[in-house]
């Protein structure tokens, strides 16, 4: 068994009665890996979660945790999984430090052992200040954290974190990030978001999820490099009629957007912005801008699935 | 281990509500009053009892009335602490905290089982401090009182685990309460039918139902093993289901 290889998801369904949530759903996860879940509402991201950690029984599909079956021994593979929730799963009648201390007790720490994992996880999730305080009283924000230290609390080889910034103020959002990326040093991350800056920023691998199927998995690199457009932004002070635009070498189309601006289409394989810049010198049609457009994550993401979507229907009316 | 883990959690949040002094307070006081009402009359039978041949001792005439009295009041107080054993951890979404860690479905019924037994012995014990206080100026039936108290924490313990698998149906406290109440209720008075139905085999069934035949015996200090078993087979019956029931939620659609 690879030793490398922390989850293994093989042909994973879940139904809820007629409802298909996840279908046939395949996917790995290193060590040292965080592999980011992305997906609108209802896509299935976190019933996929809940099957992965052992809170769901999925219909069909087998999930093997650090090379141990989930189904056929729930207690070793559990230990090997923290999970935090959409909703933090803590005791608000308890204090931050007995909450750990159960959360401690009931993941096999054994006792010698517990206050120093208590104590490791706070400082991780910064909670040492509010140790003594109940966690009713905290905020949103300091309760996220102690789901995420009950999360790591054991030191599992694999933490999931479904949507664990929701509902943080952004210098939260910042600190749990950051927090995401330390984690992944040590353990294998999963995490959940619809937001996605939140995945370019944390995440090394991405995998969409739409309507229960997987669309999209591959590196962010690979993402990057699909979110980088074949469009130059120009606008010019003097620009020439639109026809000498089109007809500069590399350009296959060219778009005026009014008010002297033009959008260059250009081959993906070649950019044409240095000829650009050198003819507008040449020309004397006065430069101003010259910009290669990004795509943003939400249309590569609103590309990806809704290109799936059209080719099923394609598939389902043939 | 795990078992107790849960237990002691199910304890100590307990004690971190104001519901449980309150019914420990509440509980106590009103069988610090039948339990002195229970003496005035005992001192006010004394002359006669002190005629006739074979008298029922003060613990015939003052304790046992007392256990009666607290079954049923504990009939009443049991529902109000099972209700939330699961249906709050479902409804606060805290039970993916015990499913996402490696203990087992029985592990975590069990733990909160014995976390509400251990409350209900903390209220049966305190009783038992009036009855020990008459120890000062009379002589005790203590096989009689310890017949009582097996009888008791045995019929508590099987409203216990009546209050857990109700609590395990449903995400309303308020619900588990209010169907734990109906059915030990029912339980309790299903003999009165019994006693009027003419056959004599559907009689039978009924009143070996009843909770409160199987204890009857134990207050005259008659130790059965019939009746025991009747509690342990109904603790273990709801346990199981109550387990089964719980693990259900993952499997559900």
């Amino acid at each position: 068994m690879n030793n490398n290889l922390l989850i293994k998801v093989e042909h994973l369904s879940r139904h809820y009665g007629p409802i298909q949530a996840v279908s046939a759903v395949d996917f790995e996860l290193k060590r040292g890996e965080v592999l980011g879940f992305l997906g609108p509402n209802g896509a299935g991201k976190s019933t996929t979660m809940q099957m992965i950690t052992g809170n769901l029984a999925p219909s069909t599909g087998k999930v093997t945790i650090c090379g141990v079956d989930l189904l056929d021994d729930p207690k070793t593979a559990k230990a090997e999984i923290g999970y935090l929730p959409e909703q933090p799963p803590v005791y608000r009648d308890f204090t931050v430090d007995e909450y750990l201390n159960f959360c401690a007790r009931i993941n096999r720490i054994s006792k010698d052992k517990i206050s120093r994992a208590v104590d490791q996880a706070k400082q991780r999730c910064g909670l040492t200040e509010v140790s003594k305080r109940l966690i009713a009283n905290l905020s949103k924000g300091f309760q996220q954290r102690v789901g995420i230290a009950q999360a790591i609390i054991h030191s599992p080889a694999i933490v999931v974190l479904d949507e664990p910034t929701v509902g943080l103020d952004p210098i939260q959002i910042r600190e749990i990030r950051s927090l995401i990326r330390e984690l992944s040093s040590e353990h294998g991350v999963i995490l959940s978001t619809h937001i996605l800056p939140e995945v370019q920023m944390t995440c090394d691998r991405v995998q969409i999820i739409n309507k229960g199927k997987l669309v999209y998995s591959d590196d962010i690199a690979n993402l990057d490099q699909r979110m980088r457009a074949t469009t130059l932004l120009l606008e010019l002070r003097k620009p020439p009629s639109e026809d000498v635009l089109q007809n500069l070498s590399g350009i296959n189309r060219c778009e005026a957007l009014g008010n002297n601006h033009f959008r260059l289409h250009h081959t993906h394989e070649q950019n044409p912005a240095e000829q650009i810049a050198e003819q507008a010198v040449k020309q004397g049609w006065g430069l101003l801008t010259l910009s290669p457009e990004r795509k943003s994550l939400e249309q590569v993401f609103v590309e990806i699935t809704s290109s799936e979507q059209s080719s099923s229907e394609e598939g389902q009316a043939a | 281990m795990m078992i107790l883990t849960i237990a002691q959690r199910e304890i100590r949040s307990l004690f971190y509500s104001p519901l449980a002094w309150a019914i420990l307070g509440v509980t106590q006081l009103i069988l610090a009053y039948l339990f002195l009402s229970q003496l005035q009359e005992y001192i006010h039978l004394q002359p006669q009892l002190k005629m006739m041949a074979a008298a029922p001792g003060i613990t015939d005439v003052v304790i046992l009335p007392i256990y009666s009295s607290a079954a049923f009041i504990m009939m009443m107080v049991v529902p109000m602490l099972t209700m939330r054993l699961i249906s709050d951890e479902r409804r606060n979404k805290t039970l993916t905290l015990l499913f996402s860690a490696p203990i087992s479905m029985t592990e975590i019924i069990v733990g909160k089982y014995l976390g509400i037994v251990a409350f209900m012995l903390i209220m049966v014990l305190m009783m038992t401090l009036m009855p020990l206080s008459l120890t000062i100026a009379a002589t005790l039936d203590f096989g009689l009182l310890m017949a009582v108290i097996i009888g008791l924490v045995l019929m508590v313990a099987a409203f216990v685990s009546v209050g857990l698998y109700m609590s395990t149906l449903t995400i309303q406290p308020t619900v588990a309460a209010v169907s734990t109440f109906g059915i030990l209720l029912l339980l309790w008075i299903i003999d009165w039918a019994g006693n009027k139905v003419v056959d004599e085999n559907a009689s039978g069934a009924l009143s070996y139902l009843s909770m409160l035949r199987h204890f009857e015996p134990l207050g005259k200090g008659i130790f059965s093993t019939g009746d025991i078993m009747y509690y342990l087979l109904f603790i273990t019956t709801f346990l199981v289901l109550s387990i089964r029931r719980l693990d259900a939620d993952r499997l559900q659609g």
